[in-house]
């Protein structure tokens, strides 16, 4: 072995270590990398009220209600569960049923999430409004935006993660 | 002409010499046809005329991991192959993949104040690329701690390849967690989710982008190679003096 090959061997080596080493920090660490968790994670880890925490997951079709005083509620659902979200506050223009969104708040005592943020999530999906009005039109249409009990397509579903 | 000629650094000069303004040329027209593209782009039926963002977004955050990747390779060269000019290409690189990082992170931030409702969060994918932007950074720092160029040059290519596992990272990010950043457009399993009319426009950007990342590694090369050529130049000069100086006190005394 020259010293060359000698010194890649010792880099790639000193590489795969350094590799395993990051992979098992990473997986140690995957419950405060994820950065929300969805109405079956809630239910699974029994997070009691009070507690602080992101949840994410897609408004179900049909159970927006808006109140006085920008004040909303909703069901956040991810194919497993669901749990029912009160807002008080303006949404983001992405923000609709069948959309993704991530709340950030507490449970309270009665088991209702009281977010006092609500982001919305989007997905991978780019079309123009054109093509997507062409779709509909056809009954193409493959996932969510107000069609009740369609699926919603896999990616539109910010679950994946959990799902693992 | 073979590789290791290029790796010759008056060869090196020579031959940038000539092609360096066929590539800016060339840069120039795809950045212009890119942009008119992009301007030219419908609107999204979610996003409206945000999407157009992501034309700018999307090249420089690919360039931003692909530089890291090119400066992985240059330390490679420097730690195993001891070359010179694998040194002067992971030093030129560094300032301009921090300038694509910088522009990625704004650029996604203004798109995420209108599409999330939030200028950022910390979550698994805004955040590598954030620690991405802060390594780049460090490693200009750490160029410049060291007054010899060979051993500043081998410091910097260990914290480039230690670096180099946060790309993965970064890539898979929005796979392995779940994260307010949407998983990969592009390159996925299973095709594009991006409509041709984006697709087109961003891939010409892409492209752009990039020949404009060869042109400037290019030309910050050369100056790199020039820079040190001065150095070593007025090291020699000093040294002479002393010598003079030192034989005329020999004389004096």
């Amino acid at each position: 072995m020259t010293r060359k090959q000698r010194r890649l061997t010792l880099i790639g080596c000193a590489l795969a270590v350094l590799a395993i080493a990051a992979g098992l920090v990473l997986n140690a660490l995957r419950d405060s990398i994820v950065f929300f968790s969805t109405p079956s994670m809630v239910a699974e880890k029994h997070i009691g009220p009070g507690k602080r925490f992101r949840l994410g997951g897609l408004v179900e079709t049909g159970s927006v209600k808006r109140g006085d005083n920008l004040a909303v509620t909703f069901t956040v659902a991810d194919g497993g569960a669901t749990l029912p979200v009160a807002f008080k506050g303006i949404l983001p223009d992405l923000f609709r049923e069948g959309q993704g969104v991530v709340a950030e708040g507490a449970l309270d005592a009665s088991g209702v999430f009281r977010a006092d943020t609500v982001l919305a999530k989007h997905d991978e999906t780019y079309m123009p409004k054109e093509v997507a009005d062409a779709l509909k039109k056809q009954g193409h249409w493959k996932d969510d935006y107000g069609k009740p009990g369609a699926q919603p397509s896999a990616s539109a579903a910010p679950t994946q993660g959990a799902m693992r | 002409m073979t590789l290791t000629d290029l790796a010759n650094p008056t060869r090196f000069l020579a031959l940038t010499t000539r092609i360096l303004p066929w590539l800016a040329g060339a840069t120039a027209i795809l950045l212009a046809i890119g942009l008119y593209q992009s301007a030219m782009a419908p609107d999204d039926y979610q996003q409206g005329a945000t999407v157009k963002i992501m034309f700018i977004h999307v090249p420089n955050a690919w360039l931003s991991m692909f530089v890291w990747g090119v400066m992985s390779i240059a330390a490679l060269g420097t730690l195993v192959w001891r070359h010179p000019l694998a040194d002067v290409a992971a030093k030129s690189a560094a300032p301009i993949g921090a300038a694509f990082t910088f522009l990625a992170l704004v650029t996604g931030s203004l798109w995420g104040r209108p599409m999330w409702g939030t200028y950022w969060e910390w979550d698994a994918r805004l955040t590598s690329v954030l620690i991405l932007f802060l390594m780049y950074l460090g490693l200009m720092a750490l160029w410049r701690a060291v007054e010899d160029p060979s051993r500043a040059a081998r410091a910097a290519a260990v914290l480039t390849l230690v670096g180099a596992i946060n790309i993965p990272i970064i890539k898979f990010s929005v796979d392995w967690w779940n994260t307010l950043h949407q998983p990969a457009s592009v390159f996925r399993a299973g095709g594009p989710t991006l409509d041709k009319a984006f697709l087109w426009p961003l891939l010409v950007m892409a492209i752009a982008f990039s020949l404009l990342f060869i042109t400037l590694h290019l030309a910050a090369m050369r100056n790199e190679i020039l820079r040190r050529r001065v150095r070593s130049l007025q090291m020699m000069q000093a040294s002479r003096t002393a010598v003079i100086g030192e034989a005329k006190e020999m004389g004096a005394a």
